[in-house]
């Protein structure tokens, strides 16, 4: 499993981190997403995805 | 369930095929959207689409690659004209009928009409794509805006006509902006905001009169005029509950769901702008027109029809950005809430606080401190 994320659309609203917290974390200042890891771990698939659905600018890919 | 039919292609419509593919469910579901484009996102619609800095492409929900794998049978530039529960079928506007076994509403709203005031090539309302292309043309070619209405969406129109250099007056009856979203500490935290970038803010005004001719021009309730190129009015909207009219489901604030998001015992559910339901958190009705709701329910509203019984209560969360500042609210503010400022103070340009109803936090504020939401989303849950 892959994941990008689109920082330019990305508008802070720290969903993905409520739903993955291994694998998104937010910018101490603008609270843009930032990737703890591209290749989340089987065990972080399900939130993973889930961060992809919630987030609300479609800032998140997840592929594979 | 053989055959689930979602009214709706927008976000809540969207999310809820998703879950329901996700909970394992692999017959067919049809979406029905009176739209002729792809699911968009309306958020960027007052912001980077309006601005033009963004392409309609840049707005798509979802990419088609992740849509056409969703396989559902999409019906899209064709409206839902009725629905008859007896015979579990829906009628389009082109005339087709088509049958369900699961029925999602995700009809959304309508941007509310001032009457007697139609869109015109000045006088615009904004909900639509094309709404939002219309307004980014004009705005293009003009020197002055005037935005009737300063919400959420009203005001985010403000900053952005203010970005693109135009002079700009900003319009409500209310004393402050975002009065009913944000409370009047913060109210008028944003119509100083406005002011220092050059907005005329003329709350605690309505209007009284609006005439045509070569430009606007508003008559404000103070006797006070206002002249404008352009002018946007955004005072709310409408369930878009029309075509439910003779269903005989409850409507009288949009669907009203139970805390299931159930319209009915019959295989109704609604998700999304159009759907009021008991939260249980909250011990109230609510209707929450916020982005993150419409994804969250329309993924509630999927479970429900696969049979899972676990009441919708979510806090509720929307942002806002205007100009170079981001604000972000956790629960909905009651009119009598006070708010405490518990990181800054209100007069920085960074700060985080919390209202408190008879001492007990019910939502949180930030500006331009998004990371803080989170932390205070749990002083929320505390409860």
């Amino acid at each position: 499993m892959k994941v990008e994320i689109d920082r330019a659309k990305c508008v802070a609203s720290g969903q993905c981190v409520l739903a993955a917290p291994a694998v998104f974390d937010q910018d101490e200042e603008d609270g843009i997403v930032t990737l703890l890891t591209d290749e989340p771990s089987p065990a972080d698939a399900d939130g993973t995805h889930e961060a992809a659905f919630l987030c609300p600018a479609q800032a998140i890919l997840v592929t594979g | 369930m053989r055959h689930v039919v979602i009214v709706g292609a927008s976000a809540a419509g969207v999310s809820c095929a998703e879950e329901l593919r996700r909970g394992g469910f692999s017959e067919r579901i049809t979406i029905i959207g009176d739209e002729g484009h792809p699911p968009y996102d309306r958020p960027p619609l007052s912001k980077q689409f309006a601005a033009g800095a963004w392409d309609a492409g840049r707005c798509a929900l979802r990419q088609e690659s992740q849509l056409e794998k969703l396989g559902l049978e999409w019906h899209p530039g064709v409206a839902a004209t009725a629905l008859d529960r007896q015979g579990k079928t829906l009628v389009l506007a082109d005339g087709r009928e088509i049958g369900y076994d699961g029925l999602v509403i995700a009809t959304g709203v309508s941007a509310r009409r001032l009457s007697g005031y139609e869109p015109s090539d000045r006088i615009h309302y904004l909900r639509r794509l094309e709404d939002a292309a219309r307004l980014r043309d004009a705005m293009s070619s003009a020197a002055t805006v005037a935005v009737v209405g300063a919400g959420v969406l009203g005001s985010e129109i403000a900053a952005t006509a203010r970005g693109l250099g135009l002079q700009v007056t900003l319009i409500d009856p209310m004393p402050v902006p975002m009065l009913r979203q944000v409370g009047p500490a913060l109210g008028a935290k944003l119509a100083e905001l406005h002011a220092a970038k050059g907005v005329e803010v003329r709350t605690g005004n309505g209007v009284t009169r609006m005439e045509e001719n070569g430009a606007c021009l508003l008559t404000l309730s103070n006797g006070s005029a206002v002249k404008a190129d352009v002018v946007l009015i955004a005072v709310g909207s409408v369930p878009n509950t029309g075509w439910l009219a003779s269903s005989g489901l409850d409507l009288s604030d949009g669907v009203s769901c139970d805390e299931y998001l159930r319209a009915g015992p019959d295989g109704i559910v609604a998700a999304g702008d159009v759907a009021s339901w008991q939260h249980l958190g909250l011990g109230r009705r609510v209707r929450v027109e916020h982005r993150t709701n419409a994804s969250e329910q329309g993924q509630a509203a999927a479970r429900t029809l696969l049979g899972e019984r676990s009441p919708f209560c979510p806090i509720p969360f929307f942002w806002t950005d205007q100009y170079d500042v981001r604000i972000q609210v956790l629960g909905l503010p009651t009119a009598t809430a006070e708010l405490d400022v518990v990181s800054g103070s209100l007069g920085d340009d960074r700060f985080a606080g919390l209202y408190y109803d008879a001492d007990v936090p019910v939502a949180a504020v930030t500006w331009n401190m998004p990371r803080e939401t989170r932390r205070l989303r749990l002083a929320l849950c505390g409860q």
